[in-house]
């Protein structure tokens, strides 16, 4: 132990609160860290009133903390995203105002820079892209493989439990005590007990190894799911290009993991039990912390944007009514991605000292990935080519992905060259690409497949008009703030400065910072459209389920699904079995017979973990040991006296099965069909024609 | 009945196997390192070696793992994270050993 | 819910006495291959930073003075008997053996893998009474990230014996409680496996270049 006896509560006390910081020196500083505080005190109160005031207390626990349905808990990963999303997208907003305020200016200190950008980053990769990537996954990947649920369906719960019990250490680091300054890499020694003695690391370190453990129950999940519940008849290659993707994603995750969870936990082993793992002194070596966590570091940024090459092929597909061109390779590349990416890790610190040599092979591998990524480019300009394209919101977030994208990856290549990343290292020229492979990357392929799915999950669409204001707001904003950023960072100018003195800089910051409230903008408008499409529910309803005459199974289905996705679990014959089925006039078939259906009954699993975990982590961060003595007892205790149940299933009797499907039927055939080019109109009720002469 | 009881001394005999087997090779390395003392150039070599042959042994035996087309997936799973974890593990050492060398961290 | 396998799980499986039970221990096996495997890249993660440290000692005492090989064998040889004797539990339920024969099978697995958990923390405190303590040194530090992280799945592993046997008891012979007699055999050998690693490279290895 680093300190004396620590009491009843560790070492929390009143200075631990902003609040205490304001009083004694009341800065702009410090009122900008307690309107923070404030904002998360003020939105969890909000959120518990409203709850309280429309009784939804009763509602919110049966129906959706305990439920165990793949759909409803990649909704609560989306929402949980979102909300990160907001925090992250604020700090940013506060980072470019810092430095657009001109040479040695500013507002804040340089602490509260740093615990800014390290929030930033920690936050946007595991509290926004991870859970928002899976919760599209959640959401989608059963549907569309002709699953009724994923593998383990409570192990799914625990995964959700576990991601927003971490991300709830953030806010939580916001109002109690100060977050890492240690960037989102927390590179020791620095991070370690002798430079940093304070709870910043700590939070960083247990917020990762706790979402860690949840993402990659998630990962193995989801490789079973595709693997073995796939519907009688989807063989590997009729596999939707989303599920290949999602497949690999996984994968990546199974093995990216836990060198992250290695780092993370002797990182703590040095801070809590005095190890030598990190530290300068003792045999310690700082540089094996750098080395574990870019073997993670690394295939993550594919894990997260594999999925959204798959979003960005299903969209393709559709909105120009094509088959996907090249799928054999779109598969192939897309498994070259996952298997080059363990291979390129040391990219991430060629200034580390190693020979020419390493650098050069490691260079060279990652050039290699260009290759693969280049394929799927080019298939993907194929699928357009001659389609009918329809220039609908998810379309034209693909198109502003595929020419900014380019410019990212080929950013990224000219960085993957050792002798000009001596030059670029460290600089925003790397801020600038990462941000571009990033928000072109994933961040508008995941919007792209909000606005793409929405209609499915709730049975009506998102308004058009402030959907591609939304586009235009994102694309210029992300434009605005980080092309600037590249000629910064060929200047000179280093990442992660809270203050600068080249007066050449200041320009391009002062266009980054206008750029950033657009982007700010942008993010109040995927609200608005929310807001906006709510209220005119009515006129968009797609109940019949197939607004956009979709080619894959999950289309074929009512919008919103049953709890049990399919009545009767389809037989597949072809790759994009749905739009084969509308070809040949098979669309909605009558069955014959119905059986009874065995689906996983609810549980708080989930919840008690996410809550005790909670707990856990922060009595280990504020050394607060009797609880997290008592925490760790209560989540074994919990786990093993839940293993005794043995009531995990409910049946839906096949009669009610039937009377619901035989509704929907009638419905489907009730409704007006639609063309293409009315698709946005209120005439939609989510029945396609098929538009024959484009299916080729 | 009868094919059942056949079965099930076989499948018996099997996890005997593997563990003869696996006392065995056991046995040797200790006797080498004992005998020939674990300094002595070759001896690590024959040590790891023998380990290696036991993990086999030990996958064959007790975890029922071979070519046949019915583990294939498990065998799979087993050789692509083998294939990580050497590019892992190699990677690691590789990277820091060349930096403990360029640094002359440690006196040799 | 879950899908007809198209052919019967490899390796490790409750045959055709118990088909339903085969079918779900199909999917849930297989996940938990999935998972070993995860947990098999910390451990050759924790192996990869031990040979990184083996020369970090800081003049603190090192292999040669720390390591007791003889105890080194007594642990091996009793963690390899529990990789037979969980077989054996695994082959008296597959063939509907009396279940007092699992049940026998499991205690000498227990007893086998507690007394290998008292050895081994027997090592330690004859290593720390020699100051191999991990606050000594890296190369100390990187062989108690490893050593007990094989001894805390140990530890689980008896832990969850327990568990299963009580549920025995208890519940009775499901699919449930046969597909987790599967998982925990699984768990069990993928233990040996990585003690056979931990042998190799942290004990030889270290005397051999440490």
């Amino acid at each position: 132990m680093t300190s004396a006896d620590p009491g009843f509560l560790g070492r929390l006390s009143w200075d631990a609160f902003p609040v205490a910081g304001l009083i004694q020196n009341p800065s702009t500083n410090e009122i900008v860290a307690n309107a923070a505080a404030a904002i998360v005190l003020v939105g969890a109160v909000s959120v518990i009133g409203l709850l309280s005031w429309f009784r939804l207390w009763g509602p919110l626990w049966r129906d959706w903390l305990t439920s165990v349905d793949h759909k409803k808990i990649g909704i609560m990963y989306i929402v949980f995203a979102i909300v990160m999303l907001a925090r992250g997208v604020l700090e940013g907003v506060v980072m470019r105002a810092q430095q657009a305020a001109g040479p040695g200016e500013g507002f804040l200190e340089p602490e509260h820079f740093a615990e800014l950008f390290s929030t930033h980053g920690t936050i946007m990769i595991f509290f926004v892209a991870v859970p928002f990537v899976f919760g599209i996954a959640n959401f989608v990947v059963p549907l569309m493989i002709g699953a009724r649920d994923v593998a383990f369906p409570r192990l799914n719960q625990i995964s959700l439990g576990l991601t927003v019990s971490a991300g709830m250490m953030l806010m939580v680091s916001l109002v109690v005590g100060r977050f890492s300054t240690g960037g989102w890499t927390a590179y020791p020694p620095y991070t370690g007990a002798a430079f940093n003695p304070g709870v910043g690391p700590d939070y960083w370190i247990w917020a990762i190894v706790v979402s860690g453990v949840g993402t990659t129950l998630t990962g193995i999940n989801f490789a079973v799911t595709i693997y073995k519940l796939r519907a009688p008849g989807m063989k590997f290659m009729r596999l939707p290009m989303y599920c290949w993707t999602i497949i690999c994603s996984s994968i990546l995750i199974i093995f990216a993991m836990p060198p992250l969870g290695v780092a993370a936990l002797l990182l703590a082993a040095d801070r809590y039990l005095d190890f030598h793992f990190f530290t300068n002194d003792l045999g310690g070596n700082m540089m094996n912390y750098a080395n574990l966590f870019w073997l993670f570091g690394h295939p993550e940024v594919y894990l997260l944007v594999l999925p959204a090459y798959g979003i960005y092929s299903e969209i393709f597909a559709t909105f120009s009514a094509k088959r996907l061109y090249g799928y054999n390779s779109l598969v192939i590349a897309t498994m070259s991605i996952a298997v080059l990416s363990f291979t390129v890790w040391l990219h991430h610190f060629f200034t580390m000292g190693q020979s020419a040599l390493i650098n050069a092979v490691f260079g060279i591998a990652t050039m290699l990935i260009a290759i693969p990524t280049g394929v799927k480019v080019y298939d993907w300009m194929a699928t357009l080519w001659r389609g009918r394209i329809r220039f609908s919101v998810p379309m034209l977030y693909g198109l502003a992905f595929l020419m900014l994208f380019v410019i990212g990856g080929l950013s990224g290549v000219i960085l993957a060259n050792p002798t000009v990343d001596y030059q670029v290292h460290n600089t925003l020229f790397l801020v600038a690409h990462f941000h571009n492979v990033l928000l072109p990357g994933v961040l508008f392929g995941l919007l792209a497949a909000y606005n793409y799915w929405f209609p499915k999950a709730f049975g009506f669409r998102l308004n058009e008009g402030w959907g591609r204001v939304t586009v235009a707001l994102w694309t210029v904003g992300f434009m605005l703030t980080f092309m600037p950023l590249y000629f910064v960072g060929l200047m000179g100018m280093p990442r992660r400065s809270y203050s600068w003195e080249d007066p050449s800089f200041h320009p391009f910051m002062i266009v980054a910072v206008l750029g950033a409230l657009v982007i700010l903008c942008a993010l109040l408008s995927v609200l608005v459209q929310l807001w906006v499409s709510i209220r005119d529910r009515e006129k968009t309803r797609v109940l019949v389920g197939d607004p956009w005459d979709g080619r894959t199974l999950e289309w074929s289905i009512p919008a919103p699904p049953p709890p049990y996705n399919f009545a009767i679990i389809p037989q597949v014959t072809d790759r994009d079995d749905f739009a084969a089925r509308k070809q040949r006039g098979e669309a909605y078939p009558t069955p014959q017979s119905y059986e009874d259906i065995e689906m996983p009954r609810n549980t708080g699993i989930g919840f008690i973990l996410c809550v005790s975990s909670g707990v856990w982590m922060f009595a280990l961060v504020w050394w607060i040991w009797w609880l997290a003595i008592l925490m760790t007892v209560m989540m074994l205790l919990a786990v093993i006296v839940w293993s005794f149940d043995t009531s995990t299933e409910i049946i839906i009797p096949a009669e009610e099965v039937r009377k619901d499907h035989e509704a929907w039927l009638d419905q489907v055939h009730s409704a007006q069909a639609v063309d293409r080019d009315y698709e946005a109109s209120t005439e939609n009720q989510g029945l396609a024609r098929p538009d024959l002469e484009a299916v080729t | 009945m009868d094919r059942r009881t056949e079965l099930h001394r076989r499948e018996r005999r099997r996890y005997v196997i593997g563990y003869g087997g696996s006392l065995l090779l056991t046995l040797a390395v200790f006797s080498i390192a004992y005998i020939y003392g674990i300094q002595r150039p070759g001896v690590f070599f024959s040590i790891g070696l023998l380990g290696l042959v036991q993990l086999v042994v030990q996958l064959v035996y007790f975890l029922h793992i071979d070519r046949r087309r019915s583990s294939r997936e498990d065998l799979d799973l087993i050789l692509f994270s083998t294939l990580v974890l050497l590019i892992i593990i190699g990677g690691t050492v590789w990277i820091l050993g060349n930096l403990a060398m360029r640094m002359h961290m440690h006196a040799m | 819910m879950r899908r007809a396998p198209s052919h019967s799980y490899p390796g490790l499986n409750l045959g055709e006495d118990h088909a339903s039970a085969h079918k779900f221990t199909e999917v849930v096996t297989f996940g938990f291959w999935v998972f070993l495997m995860s947990d098999l890249v910390y451990f050759g993660l924790m192996f990869a930073i031990y040979i990184t440290m083996i020369d970090a000692q800081a003049g603190g005492p090192g292999p040669h003075e720390l390591f007791d090989l003889k105890s080194i064998f007594a642990q091996t040889l009793i963690l390899l008997t529990s990789s037979l004797t969980v077989g054996l539990a695994m082959l008296a339920l597959k063939y509907n053996l009396p279940r007092g024969r699992i049940v026998l099978w499991f205690g000498v697995t227990l007893i086998l893998g507690l007394s290998f958990l008292v050895l081994e923390i027997r090592d330690f405190m004859a290593m720390a009474e020699k100051g191999g303590i991990p606050q000594r040194s890296g190369f100390l530090s990187a062989f108690y990230g490893l050593v007990p992280l094989h001894g805390l799945h140990v530890a689980a592993g008896c832990l969850w014996l327990v568990v299963l046997g009580i549920q025995l008891r208890v519940m009775g012979l499901t699919d449930l409680i046969m597909s987790r007699v599967v998982r925990l055999a699984l768990f069990w050998h993928f233990l040996d496996l990585i003690w056979i690693g931990i042998i190799t490279i942290v004990y030889f290895g270290g005397l051999s270049y440490g």
